[in-house]
């Protein structure tokens, strides 16, 4: 029987701004040792933009784990400028580090701060940066400072700049909603990219961030899109029978590992973006699902049950040989990369509960990193810090965010509906 | 089958495709065409267009259940399910119409491996019905994974429901 009713999806444009339920985050977890830093306000000079920048670089750093933030109220001083600073007082308060900065407008009206990281212990400037933007481009000239600071402090590129895509779905009356959402990656700033009342699934990112790719029923069937994020074009992909999932962008660019179950049972394909030509990559009558991208643009890991239960796989693309990667557990599946080339995320069941753990392809060590249950979708950031994934709160699907090491944690619950499947952004500048 | 159109369904979907620019209407094959389906929104925040297709439902000549559930992480038909997948074979041998199986699975488990195990439930009920005798082609294949459950909760009541076939 054919679909009765078939609704277009809605579009929004990126640049309208939606009032949706933006994530709230709940750190729950932090690490042993994190380092105290002091995020003095920034003097605005009479500059009004509506936000609190010190407020925003103080939640980024808290939610690292790696950061403790000493408290606006507990200081003495409010000082703008490194000449102004009196150490001692910041060392009285346990403040290893401490943000200094202020704002000014230039000539073409857009805003300037300028901004120094001290080091209270040996009383000097780290360094002194200056970032400038629109006045309506605040939380982002304050994820670059937080993203200055982290990178200074850790040696590690912060990731406070990126975003994350994720998928929502709203039960109402047996009604569904579904949403395709773009939010910063903590959270703020969502933005609808789709509403549609069938099905979305599997976003996944362009390599520059610019473009997503996905899967939505609109048609009435499982169809691959892929999406312009700025001017909202977007353009179907595949419309074959039967399955059409799980894309997956390579890290040039110009192909998609996706998954078509046209000749009978779930076969990896890879589509030439420019010609439209498919590829057929895998032969089994298992299910072959879930490829993702090894670094070096020529092998894929995938998810097969070819071997009896769902196990990660490593595919030769010019050859199509596979190789089975995973052993410990029942159930290993969906594996996300680090940019590290060799930790993958993964869907880890070894008993009953499913949990996400981290695999190394070198040693072959498995780590359980969650403690929730019917974890699933982990999506590493571009940095490696962190990982997020999809879990259960009650009977709701909420995001959860955990480090690679297990040792930080934190949960952004929605306000409504069900959210699932994180995509986290590559680096976007 | 009979299928009739009402003519302001029709005078919607004809708009919709004007005004979206794109070809949606169904295909029943496979295709390598890369469709242009971009929807210009322009300076309008949100355009909700609807396309409602009213085809008349062929009246089922069968009580038999139309619901088939599986085990965990299994595409193997219940026994149980027999004698009504008998029934509804014989139905559509003597009154052939198109039949959609829409195949599901329980939260537990990958999203896109669910859709995979979805599809092969819906297979397995196709396969039976294709043994007696029915028509391949009469028979379309839609996986919905875990995403459209019957019911809802984290626990085996809610899977065992949502672990199934519906025929439609």
């Amino acid at each position: 029987m054919n679909r009765l009713i078939r609704l277009l999806p809605i579009l929004l444009m990126m640049a309208a701004s939606a009032a949706w339920g933006e994530l709230v985050i709940r750190v729950t977890q932090g690490n042993d040792k994190p380092t105290i830093i002091a995020i003095a306000p920034i003097a605005m000079n009479g500059i009004a933009v509506g936000q609190d920048i010190g407020s925003i670089v103080e939640a980024d750093l808290q939610r690292s784990g790696l950061f403790r933030v000493t408290p606006r109220r507990d200081m003495l001083a409010f000082p703008s400028r490194a000449a102004d600073v009196y150490y001692r007082d910041w060392r009285l308060l346990g403040s290893e580090y401490l943000v200094v900065g202020s704002a000014g407008l230039i000539e073409d009206g857009r805003l300037e701060l300028e901004f120094s990281l001290l080091n209270v212990g040996a009383q000097k400037v780290e360094f002194k940066h200056r970032v400038r933007g629109r006045t309506n481009e605040v939380r982002d000239l304050a994820h670059l400072i937080s993203d200055k600071v982290y990178e200074e402090i850790t040696g590690i590129k912060g990731a406070f700049s990126t975003r994350i895509a994720y998928v929502s779905a709203i039960r109402n009356d047996g009604k569904y909603t579904y949403r395709l959402n773009v939010a910063d990656a903590d959270g703020a700033r969502e933005k609808l990219m789709l509403e549609s009342p069938e099905p979305i699934m599997s976003p996944s990112w362009s390599p520059d961030g610019k473009e997503l790719a996905y899967v939505s029923f609109e048609t009435g069937r499982p169809a691959i899109f892929r999406q312009n994020l700025v001017t909202a074009a977007r353009q179907q992909l595949t419309n074959f029978k039967g399955l059409n999932g799980a894309p997956s962008w390579s890290p040039d660019g110009t192909k998609m590992a996706l998954v078509l179950s046209k000749d009978g049972n779930p076969e990896i394909y890879l589509l030439d973006l420019a010609s439209g030509k498919f590829s057929r990559l895998t032969r089994h009558f298992a299910i072959d699902t879930e490829p993702t991208w090894m670094a070096d643009g020529k092998h894929l890991l995938i998810t097969s049950d070819r071997g009896g239960t769902p196990q990660i796989y490593k595919l030769n693309i010019a050859s199509g040989v596979t190789e089975r990667l995973t052993f410990k557990g029942n159930y290993n599946a969906r594996p996300s990369l680090a940019p590290d080339g060799r930790t993958l995320a993964l869907v880890h069941r070894e008993s009953t509960t499913f949990h996400i753990a981290s695999f190394d392809l070198k040693t072959g060590r498995m780590i359980e990193l969650t403690e929730t249950r019917l974890d699933e979708s982990p999506t590493v950031a571009p940095n490696g810090a962190m990982l997020m994934y999809a879990t259960k709160q009650g009977d709701r699907g909420v995001l959860s965010a955990v480090s690679l090491d297990a040792g930080v944690r934190y949960i952004l619950p929605a306000k409504n509906g069900d959210v699932r499947e994180p995509a986290w952004s590559p680096f976007l500048r | 089958m009979k299928t009739s159109f009402n003519k302001a369904g029709l005078a919607t979907i004809l708009f919709s495709l004007v005004l979206a620019g794109c070809s949606s209407a169904p295909v029943e094959d496979s295709s390598t065409d890369i469709e242009d389906t971009s929807v210009q929104t322009g300076q309008v925040d949100a355009s909700a267009i609807e396309e409602s297709a009213a085809v008349e439902e062929a009246a089922m000549v069968t009580s038999a259940d139309t619901v088939f559930y599986f085990d965990f992480d299994k595409a193997l038909l219940k026994p149980e399910s027999r004698a009504a997948l008998l029934e509804h074979a014989a139905v559509l041998n003597s009154n052939p119409r198109s039949v959609r199986l829409e195949g599901h699975a329980d939260e537990r488990g990958t999203r896109e491996y669910n859709m995979a195990l979805g599809e092969r439930r819906a297979n397995a009920v196709k396969e039976f019905l294709v043994l007696q005798g029915v028509s391949g082609g009469l028979i379309e294949v839609i996986s919905y994974g875990e995403e459209r459950a019957a019911s809802y909760g984290s626990n085996e009541g809610a899977w065992s429901m949502n672990r199934r076939v519906e025929l439609k």
